[in-house]
This record gives C-alpha cells, structure tokens and sequence, in this order.
C-alpha cells in the first residue's frame, strides 16, 4: 500500500521516455472499479491533472489478458476521506497541499470500454467490440496514434483521413466503402460547417471511385466553386478539383453564366414528366389541400400519365376548368387552386411542355460511366417547391432504373449496378413525418442498399425528419446542435446517447464534429481536417484509386 | 525524541518515543531547588548529590530488526536483550534504514499517546540525514497521507509539523 506513489511516479517516467517504442500513450491511472453498463473509474496518477484529461479523449486500458479501448466521458474529484471538504487545509502551504493531491484527493475518469484490441495484429484479427471490462488495477494510458490507426484504420490502408480526434494529432480515418453502404446524415446548425463536411466527404467518395454520387446542390456549392463566408474567401468546388470525373448540370444556365462557371448540361424538365406523386409532395410548398391534390390523380387517369399536365393547362387556358371539375367530380375550387399554382410553377424557366432530351436518363448515363453529377439550382436553389419537385422527379427516375438493373442483374443479365450516393439537403422537406412515406427519399432509406442506392442527408433539423427514416441512416456526422429535439433526434437509436448528448452539446461551433453509427467502430468526436490548398493538392493529383482503375479496365474491355 | 537508535546483535532498530530526568528511587519525588542560587550551574554545585539521585531515562518504539542483513521494518521476533548496549545511529544507518518507510505505520500504529509527535520529529530528524532532504520529506508525506488517508484532520496536523 504504501508502495503505489512511488511505484507509480517511477512506471510514469519509465513509459514517458519509451512511449513511442512500445506504442502506448502516457500513462494516467489505473481501474479501481466499474462495470460493463456504466463503464470504469480510473484513478489519475498523482503526477497527472484533472485538467489534463479531457471528456472524449481516447484512452486504453492494459487488462491482465486484453487490450481495451474506450473513450473517456467523465471527469471527478474524489477523496479517500468525506470529511476532506469540511476540513479547513491549509492551502497557502503547498508542502501539504502536494502531499494530499494523488493521495487524499485525487482525480477519476470514468472510461467506457468500447473495444478490445488484439495483443498483435494481423492474421485478420482486428478491433472486437468490449464485452468486459478491465480488471482492478489495470494501467490506464492515453491513446497513441497507433492505437487510433488500429480502431480506425489508416490512411494508407485506402481509409480517408476526414480530421483528427480531440487533442490529437493523428489522422483519423473513415472506410468510405462501408460509409456509401449505408445512409448517411451531416446535422448541425447553420454555420457549423455542413457544407464544408459534406464537400469533403464527396470528395473522399470522389477519389475513393467505389461509389457514384448525385448531389441536388440548392445553393449552387459544390459544383464549380463555393464560398468560406466566413473569411470570404472562395473555395474550390469539386469539379475544379477532379475535372472530368465531376459533370455539373444546371437548371438555370444564366445563373451560371453570370457567376462564370461553365456547366456540362442544361436540364429542362417536360410537363410529360411530372407525376401526381409530385405534386402530392408539393402540397406544403404550394400550400395546396388534398383534395387539390388528389384531383391531379383524376386528372392522370383522365389524361393519361404522359400528357395530363399539358392537357389540364391547356383546358384551363381555355377556360373549361368548370366543366372539367364536374366532369371528374372533383371541388371546382381545388381544382382552380391547383390550376392557378401549377400555371404559376410552370412558368419556371427549366420547365418545358415536352422536353428532347430526357434529363433524368443523361444523368444515368453519366453515373453509369463512373462520373458524379452535380445538379446546380441557381436561382431556383430558394423555390422550394423547385427544389423538391425537381430532386424528388429525377431520383424517382434513377431509382426505378437502379431497381431494374439491380433485378436483371440478380437474374444474371447484365451487371450490379455501381453504387450510388444522393445529396439533399434541407432534408426535413423530403423526409417530414407527413410525407416521408410517399417521396422517393423516405422509400430508398428505408429500401437502404438493397438496390445500391444510399442517401447522404443533409439538414440543420433533424427532428423534423420521420423518425423511422432516420433510424436508418447508418452513419450521423453531427455538428454542433442545441435545440433538445434536434440532439434527440440525432442520437435516437444510439446506445451510450446519454454520453454522447453532452459531448454533442459541446461541440465547438466551427470543424467539429460527432461521428458515430455504422462506418466507425465507436462514436468518436473529429476536428475536421482544413478544406483549403493542402487538401486540394492530396486530392487533385488526378489519379484513380485502384478500384477506379480496375473499373475503368474492367469497362474498356468488357471483364 | 524522534531520534533513531539501534542495538547489536540482534540488530533491532527503534525510534525514540519519550525521554524524562527521573529520580532513581520513585518514592522520592524531585523537588525544587536553588531558591537563593544565581544560575544553574550554582544549584548543581551546592546539591552535588543530585548527580547520583537522578537519572535519564528513554523510551523507545521499535521500528524494524535486521534479518539475515536485510532490513525488516516490522516487530522483530524477540526483544533485545536485557542489558544489551544502545548506539544512535549514525546519519549513514539513518538514511540506509529510513530508505523505506513502512516504519511509519509501525509508528502511528504503536498505541503511543503521542505518537504524531514521535513520527513528525522522526521525519524531521531523519530528513537531515538523506541527500536529499526535501525529496524524503516529499516522499514521507506521501507515505503519511496513504496511511491516513481516512483521516484529513490528523493527516493535515502532522504534515504541517513536517513542513519545512
């Protein structure tokens, strides 16, 4: 007993001068108890601060047969003795005041064992989630970069390097391949650097070549160029960076000519197009009642699926609206609501009475040759309406597509479609309680990889998406929220989300982010790597990953 | 008081714990004298037969035995013998034998009535004897402060007797 001060202080100098050759961290405690529910306390080591520990530090744990890793989520003062608090010590003698610090008083962190590391690695044996805890005494160490690289994966094992855990400088790395697997969600506040987390994720997905991606970009980032509006600055979008891998379309060319930008394609969008689901979607937009919104449906089936828009319009041109709601038994006043808001959407300058190309089957196309789209709104990025329409329309297109080429495939004809990745942003207009059901976004998270088609949603209120859509989404990368149901929302269906809510909560308010769910072996909170000149030179060497290369043989000679 | 003191075979070491000037015979108590005297060598002089009357008397707590060359900080098997000499030791001993502590345990623990005031000058004492006297001094608290540890108040009283 009277053993450990020193014993410890001498193992803390020994482990501090060979850190790097035995690849554990500093040593800062040891287990005095715990449980698998609640995790474990370690006694800090009289030579280290409280303050030196932080809440979300990773930590490992030498058990007597196990490597353990976990994540620190609390921080205490504890004393040997209760009556510590009501003694008067002498605090201006710091003789006495270094004798008690680390024996009468002392610091804990409370770990919770999250993984356990095999004692050498390799020989396929990786990472196994924790069911055990630690014995007594086990030595505590901070994690060294090798540890995190072992959870994490590494950069050179083909992982992307997305930033850095807290107080660290190691690279922490995310396995794009299991992240394009699953859905995935970027929360946060407006400000918190979505945008910024997202144009470096799709870069990664760019780069990494094993998955397709469509981004509906409603404020025209992402494409050419975007903007760091907090220096001022612009920022390099991802067609500047990977060129021809990137094709931009546009739905208002002017718009982009103006900002000079050029763009690949033009979309127009004919009225032959737009289904009664659409407009289904549209009623909060629009502010339309059911009934209006049923009437499309009558006029669907009176009209034909092809032309019912064109024909309706027409009839209410020529005036014949009356005879027509009486004809279809519909109220004449939704069915003039609806008239007057369609006339009104319709004028739009992308909507056409019947346009020659078909958008939806040239933006397949591009996919299918391994190049990601972006779709720029420009102006229309703030019709809302435009917006939803537009991006519920094309990907109901390209996700009927996917499901025929995945069902031919399975049959044996032809091959598995690539993997492919939709952006939406302001999610919570697609994926709201009310109509989550009905819109091709709610059916694919919930449909997830099935037919190789994932979302990455993107939204500053996430508890105004349906709960069951969100329970979904594999992988969250949240930045810092404060609205309690938003934080809910997030963390819904989370094990440990009592923890987590006050690592969220606490997130400073630019580049940070909690990123947990299926993609990572543990919720861990990343400073976000700078997107500037640094990362656009790792990125905008040009070259194909090696999967993208064997794809590209693969496609040329028909493998 | 406090000071460490051994004896030959068997090497047993201790820590004084009380020391007192005492008549020999304990039916005859002291009385005081020197009334008319100046100093106190002048009492000494006029009453030379208090030289033989008195005596100095010390206790002791035995803090640790040698054994087989090694030092042992707990009881010895045996007491020392009766009429056995006792040396104090020197600074060397002292800082060889205070090189552990668990002397201190054996100290708080001695039943002693004063026994925070045996181990506090112990410590001072035995600090001027190592190189390094504010590492040992460090080193003792720490000691002191695991031993005590369900006991602030008293842990607090002893470290300030310490202090330097």
């Amino acid at each position: 007993m009277t053993q450990s001060p020193e014993s410890n202080g001498h193992d803390a100098k020994e482990f501090g001068d060979h850190r790097i050759e035995t690849g554990q961290g500093q040593p800062i405690g040891m287990v005095i108890e715990g449980s698998v529910a609640n995790g474990v306390e370690v006694r800090l080591d009289s030579g280290v601060s409280v303050e030196q520990i932080k809440v979300g530090t990773f930590v490992t744990i030498q058990g007597t047969g196990n490597r353990f890793f976990g994540v620190v989520t609390d921080v205490g003062l504890r004393s040997t003795d209760p009556r510590l608090k009501y003694t008067p010590i002498p605090v201006d003698d710091p003789f006495v005041i270094d004798s008690l610090q680390g024996t009468v008083a002392f610091g804990t962190v409370s770990v919770l064992p999250q993984l356990t590391m095999p004692e050498v690695l390799g020989e396929g044996e990786g990472p196994a989630a924790a069911k055990s805890i630690p014995s007594h005494f086990s030595r505590t160490f901070t994690a060294s970069q090798r540890d995190v690289e072992t959870v994490f994966g590494s950069e050179s094992d083909g992982n992307f390097w997305i930033g850095s855990p807290l107080d660290m400088e190691t690279k922490l790395c995310l396995d794009l391949g299991e992240l394009v697997k699953r859905s995935m969600g970027v929360f946060g506040k407006s400000g918190t650097g979505k945008t910024f987390l997202t144009r470096l994720l799709l870069a990664g997905i760019i780069q990494n070549g094993e998955a397709s991606s469509l981004i509906f970009d409603m404020h025209s980032e992402y494409g050419w160029q975007g903007q760091d509006t907090d220096r001022g600055v612009a920022v390099k979008g991802l067609k500047q960076l990977f060129g021809a891998k990137v094709s931009t379309f546009t739905l208002d060319e002017e718009h982009s000519r103006r900002r000079g930008v050029s763009t690949d394609e033009t979309v127009q969008l004919g009225f032959n197009y737009i289904e009664p689901e659409d407009i289904e979607l549209l009623l909060e937009s629009l502010n339309l009642s059911d009934v209006a919104a049923s009437a499309a449906y009558n006029l669907s089936e009176k009209y034909g699926q092809e032309g019912w828009l064109k024909e309706f319009l027409a009839a209410g041109r020529g005036g014949s609206l009356l005879e027509l709601a009486e004809e279809l038994q519909v109220n004449a006043g939704a069915l003039r609501a609806l008239y007057n808001r369609m006339g009104r959407f319709t004028r739009h300058g992308f909507m056409v009475e019947h346009s020659r190309t078909d958008t939806a089957a040239r933006i397949i196309e591009h996919l299918e040759r391994g190049q990601h789209v972006v779709l720029e709104f420009g102006r229309y990025g703030d019709d809302e309406a435009a917006y939803i329409l537009v991006s519920n329309l094309l990907t109901r297109r390209i996700h009927r597509k996917y499901v025929e080429a995945k069902e031919s495939s399975m049959g044996g004809a032809g091959k598995e479609p690539r993997p492919l990745v939709i952006v939406i942003e302001e999610a919570h207009k697609f994926l709201s309680p009310s109509v989550a059901s009905q819109t091709i976004f709610g059916i694919i998270a919930r449909e997830l990889r099935k037919y190789n088609v994932t979302l990455m949603v993107i939204d500053q209120r996430p508890s105004g998406i349906d709960s069951e859509v969100l329970s979904q989404v594999g992988t969250r990368l949240s930045c810092l929220l404060d609205n309690e149901r938003d934080i809910d929302a997030v963390l819904s269906g989370t094990p440990g989300s009592r923890a987590l809510r006050s690592v969220l909560a606490r997130l400073e308010s630019k580049q940070q982010a909690l990123v947990f769910g299926h993609a990572l072996p543990l919720p861990v909170v990343v400073r976000i790597r700078e997107y500037g000149p640094k990362f656009y030179e790792t990125v905008g060497r040009g070259e194909d990953s090696e999967e993208e290369r064997k794809r590209k043989v693969e496609e040329l000679f028909g493998g | 008081m406090g000071g460490l003191v051994r004896t030959d075979s068997p090497e047993i070491y201790a820590v004084v714990g009380r020391v007192a000037t005492e008549p020999l015979d304990s039916t005859r108590p002291v009385l005081a004298r020197g009334e008319d005297a100046d100093s106190e060598e002048d009492v000494i002089r006029d009453n030379p037969q208090l030289a033989r009357l008195l005596t100095a008397r010390f206790e002791v707590y035995i803090a640790g035995h040698v054994e087989n060359g090694v030092i042992r900080q707990y009881l010895p098997p045996r007491p020392p013998r009766v009429h056995s000499f006792v040396y104090a030791c020197s600074p060397e001993e002292v800082s060889l034998f205070t090189a552990r502590l668990d002397l201190l345990r054996l100290l708080l623990n001695s039943g002693a009535p004063h026994a925070d005031e045996i181990v506090g000058a112990c410590i001072r004492q035995a600090a001027s004897s190592h190189e390094q006297p504010d590492d040992f001094r460090a080193h003792a608290c720490r000691t002191l402060a695991v031993e005590l540890a369900g006991d602030v108040a008293r842990l607090s009283s002893l470290l300030r007797r310490i202090s330097p």
